[in-house]
């Protein structure tokens, strides 16, 4: 034995292949070259399949004029307007409905995962029921639902329903009074403004002023006043510098106004109701995962049912909530893809369905489409994962 | 104040509870009744159920028609069941030529038998079953359905659909995708830093992108990655295109289960001396594994309702045959009850799988 030991460490033959290094490198190799020679083999099949239909690669088809019209654009487009621009119209109208569909959706979802913990057992039974009915049935069905079975069943525009002697509801989509602003508006608007930046100041204050005195100030109702205060007080002053234009029957359709397309309202009402059954149960579940004994010891403290709420269990609750809160917004995003089926025209509809067929372009087009999701993607989990950086538990 | 019964102090029998406090009285104060909210948000919970309930069930059952051939059979005013009850078969089958139809029964069925034992705890051979099912069985279901040998008539995949179309893809879907899962969750864990980049990358590039970019993908794109002259059926492209997908979230789901394992799972394994392979096989996937059922379930719920999108890229899956049904010059005008059929159908599978992982779930939680 120590005859072995002074003779230095024992000489150990690890044969290459036994070697953890050489057979990492090995295997990295191997992956590295499969997945090049697939890349390869890939792009070599696409080159010569477009070469042999004609179909010239490259992004220069993103400047020709596009030659179809939108029902519904958020900038400035008409039939001589080029792919490229197309393309953004698709792209806001995406946005468009993702952020309407996550503001509804948090909203209900929230209502309905509140109510699911009520006391009362008829409401906690029916927004289990709101759950369980929506999230259980595809989205694609939904959307079919509202838009075939309820919205074009809707009458036609001559015998349309009138609400307020302004809104007119049919089957072309809703039709609202739009604002004209005349000159002096703009004050309004400004008024509005520092009444945000005035409130924004107040709190603050208020805030300091309760660490270092104790003594509160009831903000709210401050802040209400000064919001709806200011901008009307501006509006007296200019003289109503505002005028609406009411839609107008001629001939077969409504003229005027602002229209809401039935193909908007029916993917926003369905991805809304959808994702609002799943953000539910993630807003019961986020509340329960908060102590019962968190409820307790506020009220001990002699905090009532609202600030216990406000300051002890929400925002405990909010950090299981926002993990997978952040990824249902996510998913609302992506889902706004299933608009193509009716054709709403958002990203895919416009840009992957029509811009495709017309351009042959597959490669350039189906990579933009998915680049442009991976980034939305990208961005909310970036902001959400700041958000729940910035409200995470603070240990010591 | 003595009355004639006097107890020493701590001998008093117990009373029993008011009357108000319980059964049938004591429980309405308790969950309907407890505040003055309360009442007010159960009369609103009344009000609100009796502006629902009554309507939809005369519209479903009393005023409805079930009887009949053609639309003049609906008059009752109410939902017009006519219209399910002629196309039913068209809603299972799809296209499928009706004489054959019996292939499609049998296929299932056969899967419906063989997934029996597996749910009976003493039963013994579970892996073997298993890996019949997994191994043995699609081909024999690609034999019934598509044909071609053994004195079977081809049926061409355009005139597959309905409900069992949907099913294929669902069940095929989450089958293949789970090996491809597990691979991708054990990759992105790998200390390969080659290994874990191109499996992260892999992974996240599915998960950013809606499934239907990836079903446009499948059908146009998927034809000029292929040499000149090889050419997929669309249903094929499209399947492709829902495993690679479906993968993405298995792995995830996957590699969570993995998360779960405590660490000295695995350094116990490793200082047994067992190699990669073994220690996943033996020590830490049957413990992963275990833990995700629920969470496989989710995702196969999940792909379930998502196989509507195919319809998008012309694949008559259910929906996509009820859609088309609805919009029949014949039967105009009775799309709500084919979407009330429709949805019915796809709640009752979804219902009962959520409910099932959630037994799971609860089987599972033995701890604390």
């Amino acid at each position: 034995m120590i005859k072995e030991e002074s003779a230095g460490p024992p000489t150990v033959i690890t044969r290459p292949w036994n070697n953890p290094k050489v057979r990492s490198i090995f295997f990295q190799a191997v992956l590295l070259i499969v997945v090049v020679s697939f890349g390869m083999y890939i792009f070599g099949n696409t080159a010569a399949n477009l070469e042999k239909q004609g179909i010239a690669t490259g992004f220069r088809f993103m400047g020709t004029t596009a030659g179809f019209g939108i029902i519904t654009h958020l900038i400035e487009y008409s039939e001589d307007s080029s792919y490229g621009r197309a393309f953004a119209v698709g792209l806001l109208n995406t946005l468009l409905v993702a952020f309407t569909g996550i503001i509804a959706a948090t909203i209900i979802g929230v209502f309905i995962g509140i109510a699911r913990l009520s006391k009362n057992w008829l409401i906690s039974h029916l927004a289990m029921v709101y759950v369980e009915i929506f999230r259980n049935i595809p989205l694609l069905l939904q959307i079919f639902f509202w838009y075939f079975a309820v919205l074009r069943a809707l009458p036609a525009p001559k015998a349309s329903l009138n609400f307020a002697d302004g809104v007119f509801v049919n089957n072309r989509g809703i039709y609202l009074p739009s604002a004209i602003y005349e000159e002096g508006f703009s004050l309004v608007i400004w008024a509005l403004v520092i009444a945000i930046i005035a409130v924004l100041v107040m709190t603050r204050w208020a805030h300091k002023r309760q660490d270092a005195t104790g003594q509160q100030f009831h903000t709210i109702y401050y802040s209400i006043g000064l919001l709806i205060g200011l901008p009307l007080l501006a509006l007296v002053v200019t003289g109503f510098p505002l005028s609406w234009e009411i839609p107008e029957l001629k001939g077969f359709n409504f003229v005027g106004g602002t229209v809401i397309i039935p193909e908007f309202i029916a993917l926003w009402v369905s991805l809304s109701i959808y994702t609002a059954s799943f953000i539910a149960e993630i807003v019961r579940a986020g509340v329960q995962a908060v102590s019962h004994g968190q409820t307790e010891a506020s009220n001990a403290l002699g905090l009532t049912a609202g600030p216990t709420l406000r300051l002890v269990i929400l925002p405990q609750a909010l950090r299981v909530i926002i993990p997978p809160l952040s990824s249902q917004y996510l998913n609302l995003t992506k889902n706004s893809s299933l608009a193509t089926a009716i054709a709403y025209p958002e990203l895919v509809s416009v840009f992957t369905g029509t811009i495709l067929n017309q351009t042959g372009q597959a490669v350039e087009i189906i990579s933009i489409t998915m680049a442009v999701y991976l980034s939305i993607s990208l961005s909310i989990s970036a902001f959400m994962n700041w958000y729940n950086a910035k409200m995470a538990l603070v240990e010591r | 104040m003595a009355t004639e019964n006097q107890y020493l102090p701590g001998l008093h029998p117990d009373l029993p509870p008011p009357p108000s406090e319980i059964g049938v009285i004591g429980w309405l104060r308790h969950n309907l009744l407890a505040s003055k909210t309360d009442i007010f948000l159960t009369i609103f919970a009344i009000y609100l159920i009796y502006l629902l309930i009554p309507p939809v069930i005369s519209w479903a059952f009393f005023n409805a028609d079930l009887i009949g051939n053609t639309r003049e059979a609906c008059t009752s005013g109410g939902a017009c069941w006519v219209f399910i009850n002629v196309r039913i078969g068209q809603f299972m089958y799809g296209f499928y030529p009706v004489e054959e139809r019996w292939r499609i029964d049998i296929t299932f069925l056969l899967l419906v038998a063989l997934m029996i034992p597996m749910f009976i705890d003493s039963f013994r051979y579970k892996a073997w079953l298993g890996a019949f099912i997994l191994l043995v069985f699609p081909v024999i279901g690609f034999y019934l359905l598509a044909g071609g040998s053994f004195g079977l008539v081809v049926v061409d995949t355009p005139r597959w659909g309905g409900l069992s179309l949907t099913l294929i893809i669902a069940i095929v879907g989450i089958v293949a995708s789970f090996p491809i899962g597990l691979m991708l969750a054990l990759g992105r864990r790998s200390k390969m830093p080659a290994v874990s980049a191109f499996c992260t990358g892999f992974i996240e590039l599915w998960r950013g992108v809606p499934l239907i970019t990836v079903l446009f993908m499948s059908s146009v794109m998927f034809p000029l990655f292929l040499p000149d002259g090889v050419n997929f059926d669309k249903l094929v492209r499209a399947l492709v295109g829902v495993t690679l997908f479906s993968a993405a979230y298995m792995a995830e789901t996957v590699r969570g289960g993995l998360q779960a394992i405590p660490r000295g799972q695995y350094e116990a394994a490793e200082a047994l001396g067992l190699s990669y392979w073994k220690y996943m096989a033996f020590i830490v996937l049957p413990q992963a594994l275990k833990h995700v059922i629920p969470g496989i379930v989710g995702n196969f719920i999940g792909l379930f309702k998502d196989t509507t999108l195919v319809l998008i890229i012309g694949l008559f899956d259910f929906l996509g045959i009820v859609q088309a049904a609805s919009t029949d010059p014949k039967w105009l005008g009775y799309s709500i009850e084919g979407y009330v059929f429709c949805a019915f159908v796809y709640w009752i599978f979804c219902f009962s799988m959520s409910q099932y992982s959630q037994s799971v779930e609860r089987k599972l939680h033995t701890g604390h």
